[in-house]
């Protein structure tokens, strides 16, 4: 299949206006106009808006074409590591749209919200048995958010101790998100690295340990999808110099039902509810960032918080150390009515086969896959793996870019590239519970068949994808110039012989 | 031991199971699970967790009973804003945003297969640019709240200035949120008062090194401010940020050119729905300068190597993922089908509609107002120009009176503001939406006049 000619796939909206149309009757004004409006200083109002006039099948139409542009988990299998990409069930969007939630405002009394209090509360209930801690926060809207979250936290905890302490900890596999979030959070931050065997140096961790510490954040499973081997000494090593260890939450399919970061001695964690409790990432979110945590931290979880008495719930903002909010009302409840549905359909039972599947078809990939792509670390794995495409990038120039591209060819979106950092031209897989045998038998077809096209037709995967709707762009040069906006301006045209025009 | 049959979201087989391990070269799921140390295992309790799987069917009666259990806007007649409000979410938007294509796609990383998601996401940075008169717009925040949290910092980080002037017309939940974040970079902000007229005092607005003056229009008392003799109280490196509401904007001259450098705001009126709160949608217009300095993703027209037109994210540099410590924000995951709510509401609606929607929220606001001041007792709480929300002083507390239009009339008849703004004695805040007809806002004023009798 090759690409049509056609130089514009669909036309912007603001390209399909015209004068006169419109999408939505709006009722006549069924009170007198008030005089005020005209006696208003004409500063004051708009002149003119330029947005589009179009009819109601126009935008239907419009927006339909664009969504078939798009590749999607109810199309097919998401090998994207770290992203948890699983199957999101319909009955949970369904359950979110009831009116009973959907039209709830979040400053009602607390006596016409009972139902959403309730499932708030039993939410962080069933959150904080997942991780083995005392307390939930379902406020944070995002892992990100989650992360800054728990840095406040940890930074209130010690004020009110009375401690200095203004480093942070990472490893050298960790999300980007971590240093960022200890940043904003006005923390120093500083790596620590891997073992040969892709778990933290718990030597270095200790040599960079000491009391000026606050919190240690680290990933189990980590980025490269093993478990921390020595997760026991490591927190430990951390709480004797007085840091509190957090858990960063999004490998969590790994382990539900099966072992729980309080077990292991973490203090504070976050869970995505968009990765291991199936919302859907909807192109980028709404997300949810649960944050749980440990008796000493508790007294410092945002507010307002749920309370419980007699089987009234209300909300309460009596906790006097708290951060005080991170969000304009109660986080994304659309997402926490989602998530709650899907632990009801599950059950602790469901919950341990999850994550029984996501661990065996992860190993199972591996297994497959190992001979072919190079295993930096040649360890059982969890939920997802880490392979390296050195190989190809050294002997024939294959990047691992192009490889993911070549994947979008054969029908499945590409891994996570070039993350975790410490592994060199890194493919990282996760194919989650959501994948049977013959899909994945699939995927690992389509990756044995680009690895012999990497020896045989290097430049078949440089050019890749060549059936998707458009190619590769060169991302360098469009952010040279940025066009964010229509204002009429086009990117100028490719010249062929312009040496702009190579491979990305 | 494995159930006969599998749970529908897990295909996994036993004979499958057994096939597998095979590959692996394990004899047991626990051989899988072997690195986690012995003790953790040994510690695992179900806690609070449902131990079995329930039926679809089990699922939705409990669902439903929990959301029968309240008694939202479907119930309820309901004048209550503060940050959330009831208006009509056009059928269209539900339909169109819950298509598997862009409900369960990922964050366009790979646009080769993204150009779906990535296209809208221009559209929407194009609509709040035009509704904002700012050049650029980012891809969405998490909600108003954290978006002041984020214009904030950016503008300390763009000025190079520590202080932050936030006026108490803006959303007393935002600055309890700008707080939060301030504060954990041991930085606090510092409030401007409001004038009897409801508008910011500019006579307030004073001191050297301000980052930025966050502003409100229309602000909590819904009152519209005179942004052009706010911005000429400000130095030329201070930046004015202003939290606008988007319905608004159909009627109200932009930010933009009367001197906002920064434009934020809560989308979630545009077509999301209230949701108890959320998801909410925060978005952020900024001046040209400041393009490289916003926080999260941008989307920017490209061409493929065919020199087709298409869309890519860009200026990445600034973000989490490739700057790590040094990004411009933490945020990754944002509110994107939301965004895409918007998109399709703000089109739907158009050039022309936008601007009914917005005269439909200002006259029945006003005609309420009128209504409500007309019951002895009961004044306008500020004098200034407003929109689609007031504030009004009652002769008793609002409190009770909010209990009794609730218990005896089946009415929300809007917000006390006891507890944020003590000073307006016996305050309260209605918020008039086009969903409110003449006869409902007629209702709440002769039962406004019965409870007051």
């Amino acid at each position: 299949m090759t690409r049509g000619d056609d130089s514009v796939l669909e036309r912007l909206i603001f390209e399909l206006s015209s004068p006169g149309r419109q999408g939505l009757l709006l009722p006549e004004l069924d009170v007198p106009e008030d005089p005020s409006l005209a006696e208003m200083p004409p500063g004051l109002l708009r002149e003119d808006l330029d947005f589009p006039e179009v009819s109601q099948i126009d935008v239907v139409r419009h927006f339909t074409r664009l969504s078939a542009l798009n590749y999607h988990i109810d199309k097919g299998m998401y090998p994207l590591g770290s992203c948890t990409m699983k199957y999101n069930p319909k009955v949970n969007d369904q359950m979110a749209g009831l009116p009973g939630f959907s039209g709830l405002h979040p400053l009602l009394p607390d006596s016409c919200a009972q139902g959403a209090l309730e499932l708030i509360h039993r939410l962080g209930q069933f959150l904080a048995s997942v991780a083995g801690m005392e307390a939930c926060t379902l406020q944070p809207v995002a892992g990100a958010q989650g992360e800054l979250t728990a840095l406040m936290m940890a930074k209130a905890y010690y004020a009110r101790k009375g401690e200095s302490r203004t480093r942070v900890l990472v490893p050298d596999s960790a999300h980007g998100t971590n240093p960022a979030s200890a940043a904003m959070c006005g923390f120093s931050v500083s790596e620590v690295p891997s073992n040969q065997r892709g778990s933290t140096d718990l030597e270095a961790l200790k040599k960079a340990l000491d009391d000026r510490v606050a919190l240690v954040m680290l990933t189990n499973p980590n980025t490269l999808g093993l478990f921390e081997e020595e997760i026991l000494e490591v927190i430990r090593a951390c709480h004797d110099v007085g840091a509190k260890v957090y858990c960063d939450g999004a490998n969590s399919n790994a382990l539900l039902g099966h072992a729980r970061p309080g077990d292991m001695g973490f203090d504070v964690m976050h869970f995505n509810l968009h990765k291991t409790f199936s919302t859907p990432h909807g192109g980028g979110g709404p997300g949810a960032g649960a944050v749980c945590c440990s008796r000493d931290l508790e007294p410092f979880l945002p507010v307002p918080r749920v309370r419980v008495q007699d089987e009234v719930y209300s909300w309460s903002r009596d906790f006097p150390d708290s951060i005080g909010p991170v969000h304009s009302f109660h986080g994304n409840f659309g997402n926490q009515v989602r998530a709650f549905t899907y632990i009801l359909s599950l059950g602790l039972e469901g919950l341990r086969q999850i994550a029984t599947a996501a661990v065996l078809n992860a190993n199972y990939l591996r297994v497959k896959l190992q001979d072919s792509y190079e295993l930096p670390y040649v360890r059982t794995c969890m939920h997802e793996f880490v392979l390296s495409g050195r190989q190809f990038a050294r002997k024939k120039g294959v990047k691992t870019l192009d490889i993911g591209k070549r994947l979008l060819d054969l029908g499945f979106y590409a891994p996570t590239i070039y993350f975790p950092l410490i592994v060199e031209e890194a493919l990282m897989i996760e194919p989650t519970e959501s994948e049977s045998q013959v899909s994945m038998d699939r995927f690992i077809e389509a990756m044995l068949q680009i690895a012999r096209e990497a020896d045989e037709d290097p430049e078949l995967l440089r050019k890749a994808p060549h059936s998707t709707p458009v190619g590769r762009f060169d991302e360098t040069r469009a952010a040279r110039k940025p066009i964010l906006r229509w204002t009429g301006e086009e990117p100028p045209p490719i010249d062929p012989a312009s040496p702009d025009r190579k491979s990305p | 031991m494995k159930p006969e049959h599998t749970h529908p979201y897990i295909p996994l087989t036993a004979a499958e199971e057994q096939t597998m391990l095979q590959t692996c070269g394990m004899a047991s799921i626990q051989e899988l699970f072997e690195c986690i140390p012995p003790s953790v295992r040994e510690a695992f309790q179900a806690g609070d967790l449902p131990p079995k799987p329930l039926s679809e069917m089990e699922v939705v009666n409990e669902l439903s009973r929990l959301a029968d259990s309240n008694r939202g806007s479907d119930r309820l007649l309901s004048f209550l804003g503060g940050g959330s409000y009831d208006h009509h979410v056009p059928s269209i938007i539900n339909t169109l945003i819950f298509r598997s294509e862009f409900a369960t796609a990922y964050t366009p990383y790979q646009p080769e297969v993204s150009q779906g998601t990535l296209q809208a996401i221009f559209e929407f940075q194009t609509l709040i640019c035009n509704l904002t008169g700012l050049e650029a717009a980012n891809a969405s925040l998490y909600d108003g709240a954290t978006a002041v949290a984020e214009a904030a910092l950016m503008a300390c980080g763009a000025t190079r200035r520590e202080r932050i002037l936030i006026s108490t017309g803006v959303n007393p939940r935002y600055r309890d949120v700008l707080s939060t974040y301030l504060h954990a970079t041991d930085r606090e902000e510092t409030r401007i008062e409001l004038l009897p007229s409801g508008r910011t005092c500019p006579d307030s607005i004073e001191g050297k090194d301000v980052a930025a003056v966050i502003v409100a229009s229309p602000n909590y008392m819904g009152v519209i401010e005179n942004l052009a003799s706010l911005r000429a109280r400000l130095d030329q490196k201070t930046l004015l940020i202003v939290v606008a509401s988007p319905i608004a904007l159909g009627l109200l001259a932009p930010p933009g050119p009367l001197g906002a450098d920064v434009v934020i705001g809560e989308g979630a009126v545009l077509g999301v729905g209230q949701n108890y709160g959320g998801p909410g949608l925060g978005f952020m217009a900024v001046t040209g300068a400041l393009t490289r300095r916003v926080p999260g993703r941008l989307v920017g027209m490209a061409r493929d190597g065919d020199g087709k037109r298409g869309y890519v994210l860009t200026l990445q540099a600034r973000e989490q993922h490739i700057r790590r410590a040094k990004a411009s924000s933490n945020i990754c995951t944002n509110q994107s089908l939301a965004a895409l709510a918007a998109t399709i509401f703000l089109t739907s609606l158009g050039k022309t509609g936008m601007r009914k929607l917005a005269r439909l929220n200002y006259h029945k606001a006003h005609f309420a107002r009128n209504l409500l001041c007309q019951i002895p007792g009961v004044v306008p709480a500020h004098d200034g120009p407003f929109f689609n929300e007031f504030a009004v002083r009652l002769p008793v507390a609002a409190g009770p009176v909010l209990e009794r239009l609730l218990e005896e009339e089946g009415i929300v008849a809007g917000l006390s503001l006891a507890s944020y703004y003590p000073n307006i004695e016996n305050g309260l805040l209605v918020a008039v939406t086009e969903k409110r007809t003449r006869q409902q806002i007629e209702r709440l004023g002769a039962a406004m006049k019965k409870v007051l009798s």
